[in-house]
C-alpha cells in the first residue's frame, strides 16, 4: 500500500486538481471564477507532463562533463520540458486575454454573473 | 441541476483516477516513455538531442538548445502568440464602444 | 487610523491617475524600490546564464517583468512611468519579435534557410559557436517580448 502511494500520489493529486478546475468552470457562475478554473486546468496539464518526465536516477537535462553523453540514461528527456515551457507562456497570455475580455463584458453589461448576463442578452 | 453537475464531476474524478492508476509508476525506468531506443530499434528524439546538443551548439542546457535551435520555428510562433495577445488586450480594452 | 476618507489619503501625484490606490506607507515604498533592482539583476542572471544552468529567455523575461510590476503595485502607475512608460511597452514588444524574425531573415539573406544560424555573417567563429550566439540573439528578442507584453497587459487591464 505504501509503495502504491509513493508511486501514484502525484497522479492522484493531479486528477483531483483537474476536477477542482473543472468544478470551477462548470458550477461557479462568476466569469472570473470560470477563468481561474481554466488556469487551474492548464496548470494541471503542465504539471502532469513534468511529473511524467521524471526518471529515477537521472539528472536534469544539462550537459555535465562528469557524465558525458555516451549513455543517455543519465539525463531526463529534454523534450517535455521544452514543450511545457511553450505551454506555460501561452497559458499566461490566454489568462490575460480572458481577463481583458471579462473586463470588456463588465463594461458592456455591468455584471459578471452568468444567468444575469444571459437574461440581458435575451432582451436584445 | 446542481446535483447532476456534482454527480458528473464525481464520475469524472472516478474515471480519471481509474485511468491514472494504470499508468506506469512515477519515475519508472522501464516505462515506455523513458526508453532511449524505439521498438523499431532507432533512437528516440530525446536521445538524439541529448547526444548531439552540446556538440552542435556548445550549449550545455539542452532545453534551451531544443527550444531555440532545433525547434526555433516553434518558439517563433510562440513569441508571435505573446505579441498578438498583448496587441489583442490593447485593442479590446482601449477601443471606444460603438454607440448603437 | 484617522477618520479621513480614503481619497484624501492618496498622495497628490497619483490623484485621478489610476484605479489602484497606492499606499502611503514609506516602508512599503522604500522596500519595493530597494528590492526591485536586485530582482532585475536576478532576471538578467537567469537570462544570460540560461546557456549553462536552468533558465533562459522566458524565465528571465518574467522576472524582469516582475520587477516593474512590483514598482507599479507599490508606487502606483503614475510614478513608475519613469522606469518603463506605458506608451513604449507594446513598441518594445514588436521590436523583440523583429529581432527574432530578423535573425531568421538575415540567415536567409546570407544563403541559408530561415533560422539556420550556420549562415550568420560572423565568419571568424566556429560553426558550433555560431549557433551559440544565434541562440543568444533570439533569446534577446524573447526576453524583450515577454517582459514588455506582461507589463502591457497589466497596464491595459487597469485602463492606461
Amino acid at each position: 500500500m505504501l509503495e502504491f502511494i509513493q508511486d501514484y500520489y502525484a497522479f492522484i493529486f493531479l486528477a483531483l486538481l483537474f476536477t477542482i478546475g473543472l468544478y470551477g468552470m462548470m458550477v461557479k457562475q462568476n466569469l472570473v471564477k470560470k477563468a481561474l478554473g481554466m488556469a487551474i486546468v492548464q496548470a494541471t496539464v503542465i504539471m502532469f507532463w513534468i511529473v511524467s518526465a521524471y526518471k529515477d536516477g537521472a539528472g536534469i537535462p544539462i550537459f555535465d562533463k562528469r557524465y558525458g553523453v555516451e549513455n543517455p540514461e543519465m539525463y531526463i528527456n529534454p523534450l517535455p520540458h521544452a514543450m511545457m515551457l511553450t505551454a506555460v507562456v501561452v497559458a499566461i497570455i490566454t489568462f490575460g486575454l480572458s481577463l481583458a475580455l471579462i473586463i470588456a463584458i463588465y463594461r458592456e453589461y455591468n455584471t459578471l454573473h452568468e444567468p444575469e448576463l444571459l437574461d440581458q442578452m435575451k432582451d436584445i | 441541476m446542481k446535483t447532476l453537475q456534482y454527480f458528473l464531476l464525481l464520475a469524472f474524478l472516478g474515471i480519471l483516477v481509474g485511468t491514472v492508476i494504470h499508468l506506469p509508476p512515477r519515475g519508472d525506468i522501464d516505462s515506455p516513455v523513458h526508453q532511449t531506443v524505439n521498438p523499431a530499434g532507432t533512437l528516440v528524439a530525446g536521445t538524439y538531442y541529448i547526444q548531439h546538443a552540446y556538440k552542435d551548439t556548445k550549449t550545455p542546457n539542452m532545453v534551451v538548445a531544443v527550444l531555440a535551435d532545433y525547434r526555433a520555428y516553434d518558439t517563433l510562433g510562440e513569441v508571435v502568440i505573446v505579441f498578438v495577445g498583448g496587441i489583442a488586450c490593447f485593442f479590446i480594452l482601449n477601443l471606444r464602444r460603438r454607440k448603437p | 487610523m484617522s477618520d479621513k476618507p480614503l481619497t484624501e489619503k492618496i498622495p497628490r501625484y497619483c490623484k485621478g491617475t489610476g484605479m489602484m490606490a497606492p499606499t502611503d506607507s514609506p516602508i512599503v515604498h522604500i522596500a519595493c524600490r530597494g528590492i526591485s533592482p536586485f530582482i532585475f539583476l536576478i532576471g538578467l542572471y537567469v537570462f544570460f546564464h540560461g546557456h549553462y544552468s536552468p533558465g533562459g529567455g522566458f524565465q528571465g523575461g518574467v522576472l524582469m517583468a516582475a520587477t516593474i510590476l512590483l514598482l507599479r503595485l507599490s508606487l502606483g502607475t503614475g510614478l513608475s512611468q519613469v522606469v518603463m512608460p506605458a506608451s513604449i511597452t507594446l513598441r518594445l514588444s514588436a521590436v523583440g519579435v523583429l529581432i527574432f524574425a530578423g535573425t531568421g531573415v538575415i540567415t536567409m539573406i546570407f544563403g541559408g534557410d530561415f533560422l539556420d544560424y550556420h549562415f550568420l555573417p560572423l565568419p571568424w567563429l566556429d560553426p558550433a559557436y555560431l549557433r551559440y550566439y544565434g541562440i543568444l540573439l533570439i533569446e534577446v528578442g524573447v526576453v524583450l517580448t515577454v517582459m514588455t507584453t506582461l507589463i502591457a497587459i497589466y497596464d491595459d487591464l487597469l485602463g492606461y
